[in-house]
């Protein structure tokens, strides 16, 4: 057993100690502290989504939705971005150490519905805005419903689809469209052909020649249908729109069924509008319920306080346990801190998110763990004080001091279990991140307790370094008491 | 050693005292709450220098936010403002225009900038789900505690007691912050839910060493009533009870003394909440099984019933 212990205590204090120390084979370098929003600023985001038909969201809608949110997030360049759907219509995005929270906002409101439009004969450009048979219906909805600031393109920088006649190769090629004066605002409504649902991804790639293109591929149901649509307009101009404003206009040049591309444009133009296509790909418009962005500094400074207040009370705890328990007490100290060490890496290795609440979190259950040996130390005294000699004390205080401990242990866990659900539902990682450290707090005190309190105090008293009983805190009169017995 | 079962109406006594004026607060003030359940934004700034609080309340008055309160945080060598007001979207022009307009009052460090907007469906879900949350945790708890104590007579008496011990100090804790937001504008959130919750699980986590000693005592026959079982046990576990609400104290202290300003009332609340759960765990809890077994709760109740009926029908029965 003190083998055991001994190697967990290794293991944890080596996966715990901070930054790289001894690192093999970049286990640790994979395996950081996560630090939550509070602690080293960023930005969290709960979006809602607010589906064109008024109706509600299926799940495979807004998955579908997250991984694209996902994959801008991911171009934005964030280090451990978290994007998660909650509930049955929320995605909740966080941007730690974001620097930048306007621009990141900006990039995830430019999230919009995309759709491909028939030109009905009309010659679309870039930049123009258009009325859509699908946005007439979201409009009549919206119309109806509270006007929710949704998500708008307003700084969308549209990629001029100007190029070069395309050459042979490319099966859409951009042209330089002329704009006309029936395209106003008040003009033709464009029949939707495919939304941005269809889309199953698009890139930006080279062809044979090295010329850039943005690649795209649809969904097999809405590939039957642009085929349909393709064979019959070829050598006609066909409009990408996001969000009501045409983005590419680019002539046909076959019929396209799941893939197709776009050319005729510079290698940030096809990134961009790759990018557009896939944000726009979204197939429900988000709106943004709540938000929260904290300065990095701010986030550093609670850092610091926090360890400091951590290590005092933990210090303060030490103390107080030497003092009245004495070497018991140090036994409870040296568990106490490999119940740290065990604690720490187990965050580290699950992985936990760590916040302020979550700090505080860990030091209750430190005071936790403290109680699961106060019980014990309690029960060995009075074993001790029936007549029992110190080996047979220490296993009688074990055995009875367990039910109680795991009792109580057992009824925090189930709230702890409570307040994580509690925590998924407000958005709040705050919440599931303090039911999570004292979930698994007081697990571990659960183990450090009963093995290595019960293992360290049995060598000490087998080696015979304990041998008068004032050590085990018992006061001097108990003591003549029990040697008159 | 005192007989402390014995004395279970003054502890009743003191308890009560302690609730009513709580009650009164939650009854007439109520709790303050603050943006998760409300909406609104809470926009804490940070500026080099030192800035007049009416000021910042002036400009965003000219600038459309006329309600705002606005409140210096941290120490007074951090120039840090929370400003409290409508909801303000991240990255919206209007967010850049109050920034504009406060920065006329000072520099301002946006590295020590936090914002944080919630919408008014959004809060009201969590309201709701705060009660239900509550509500789960308090049925979860009673359940076990009646399978713990399946063996005991009552099984369902040990869960009920624990349920009222924890209200009681939940209640206290509610009361507390009502009468703080009452008279310093002290705001719940949600985090202070995350605290109730935790003072929920502490209290009946300290109920339970105790019920878990009388049920031993019980199988021991350790004292020949009821009341001196109960009365023995909690004089076993008395040191421990205080000992390790004092670990937690110590710990918690530390946390409010030398901890950051944001998890401030977060930590005061707890502290409330554990002093009030030992007490209730010593002198309530235990008390309650005590006041059941000997019949009493049983009578105070049978008196209410009987004064509701028509006094011609009053008969006592033995």
């Amino acid at each position: 057993m003190l083998g055991l212990i001994v190697l967990l205590t290794l293991g944890s204090v080596w996966v715990a100690l901070p930054g790289t120390t001894l690192d093999v084979g970049g286990f640790k370098e994979r395996h950081p502290i996560r630090e939550g929003l509070d602690l080293q600023g960023g930005l969290q985001v709960l979006m809602e989504a607010r589906p064109a038909d008024g109706g509600s969201v299926d799940k495979s809608t807004l998955d579908g939705t997250r991984d694209t949110l996902e994959r801008r997030v991911n171009a934005l360049g964030v280090n451990e971005p978290l994007i998660q759907t909650r509930g049955g219509d929320q995605i909740v995005v966080e941007l730690p150490g974001i620097s930048d929270p306007e621009q990141a906002i900006a990039v995830l409101q430019q999230t919009a519905q995309l759709e491909v439009v028939d030109p009905a004969g009309y010659s679309l450009a870039a930049g123009m805005q258009v009325q859509t048979s699908l946005g007439q219906q979201r409009e009549a909805q919206n119309a109806a419903a509270t006007p929710s600031p949704v998500a708008s393109p307003a700084s969308s920088p549209a990629p001029s689809a100007t190029a070069a006649e395309g050459e042979v190769g490319p099966v859409l090629g951009a042209v330089t469209p002329t704009p006309t004066a029936e395209s106003n605002a008040n003009g033709p409504v464009f029949t939707t052909i495919i939304s941005g649902t269809d889309l199953k991804d698009a890139y930006a790639t080279t062809d044979q020649t090295g010329a850039w293109v943005v690649a795209f591929e649809l969904e097999s149901g809405a590939a039957e249908k642009f085929y349909d649509y393709t064979s019959q307009h070829i050598g006609q101009q066909i409009g990408f729109v996001l969000d009501g404003t045409v983005i590419s206009a680019p002539v046909l040049r076959n019929a396209i069924s799941s893939q197709g591309q776009i050319d005729g444009m510079t290698a940030t133009e096809a990134q961009n509008l790759a990018l557009q296509l896939k944000a726009g790909a979204l197939g429900v418009p988000l709106e943004v319920v709540s938000s929260q962005t904290v300065g990095p500094s701010l986030g550093q400074d609670s850092v610091d306080r926090s360890l400091i207040a951590g290590i005092i009370g933990l210090g303060a705890v030490a103390l107080f346990m030497i003092l009245y328990y004495r070497i018991p007490g140090m036994m409870a100290v040296l568990a106490l801190l490999i119940y740290t060490a065990i604690t720490l890496a187990l965050y580290k290795l699950i992985p936990v998110t760590l916040t302020l609440p979550g700090i505080a979190g860990f030091i209750l259950s430190i005071g936790m763990a403290v109680d699961a040996n106060v019980l014990i130390f309690a029960r060995l005294k009075e074993e001790i004080r029936s007549g029992k000699t110190l080996p047979r004390a220490i296993e009688a205080g074990f055995d009875h001091a367990w039910p109680s401990i795991r009792d109580s242990n057992i009824s925090t866990m189930i709230t702890c279990a409570i307040l994580y659900w509690f925590g998924q539902f407000t958005g709040a990682t705050i919440i599931t991140g303090f039911a999570l450290t004292l979930f698994v707090g007081v697990a571990v005190s659960l183990f450090t307790a009963i093995t290595v309190t019960r293992t360290l105090l049995r060598i000490m008293v087998d080696s015979g370094m304990i041998r008068n009983k004032w050590w085990l805190g018992i006061g001097r009169v108990e003591m003549q008491a029990l040697a008159g017995d | 050693m005192e007989h402390i079962a014995s004395r279970r109406n003054t502890w009743f006594a003191i308890s009560a005292a302690l609730l009513i004026p709580c009650i009164l607060a939650l009854a007439i003030h109520g709790l303050n709450f603050g943006i998760d359940f409300t909406g609104g934004s809470a926009w804490e700034i940070q500026y080099t220098d030192s800035v007049d609080t009416e000021d910042i309340v002036s400009v965003l008055a000219a600038n459309g936010l006329p309600n705002s309160r606005v409140q210096q945080v941290g120490g007074d060598s951090e120039h840090r403002y929370l400003i409290r007001t409508a909801e303000i979207r991240e990255g919206s022009a209007e967010k850049q225009k109050l920034t504009d307009a406060l920065a006329t009052l000072g520099t301002l460090n946006p590295s020590g900038e936090s914002l944080n907007t919630v919408g008014a469906s959004v809060g009201n879900s969590i309201r709701n789900r705060s009660v239900l949350a509550v509500a789960a945790a308090s049925v979860g708890i009673l359940l076990y505690i009646a399978f713990a104590f399946r063996n005991t007579q009552r099984p369902f008496l040990y869960g009920i007691a624990a349920i009222v011990a924890m209200l009681h100090d939940a209640l206290i804790v509610l009361g507390i912050f009502a009468i703080l937001g009452w008279l310093f504008d002290v705001e719940v959130d949600a985090l202070f839910i995350t605290a109730l919750l935790t003072i929920i699980g502490f209290s009946v986590h300290d109920t339970i060493v105790v019920f878990d000693r009388i049920r031993e005592n019980l199988v021991n026959r350790a004292a020949n009533s009821f009341e001196d079982i109960v009365n023995y046990s909690i004089a076993q576990t008395l040191v421990r009870s205080v000992n390790t609400s004092l670990t937690v104290v110590i710990t918690l202290l530390a946390l409010y003394l030398f901890g950051g300003s944001s998890t401030k009332n977060f930590v005061l609340a707890l502290l409330i909440g554990v002093i009030a759960g030992t007490y209730s765990s010593i002198f309530n809890a235990s008390q309650i099984l005590v006041a059941w077994e000997t019949h009493e709760i049983q009578n105070v109740f049978n008196r209410i019933l009987r004064r509701r009926q028509t006094p011609s029908t009053t008969t006592r029965a033995a």
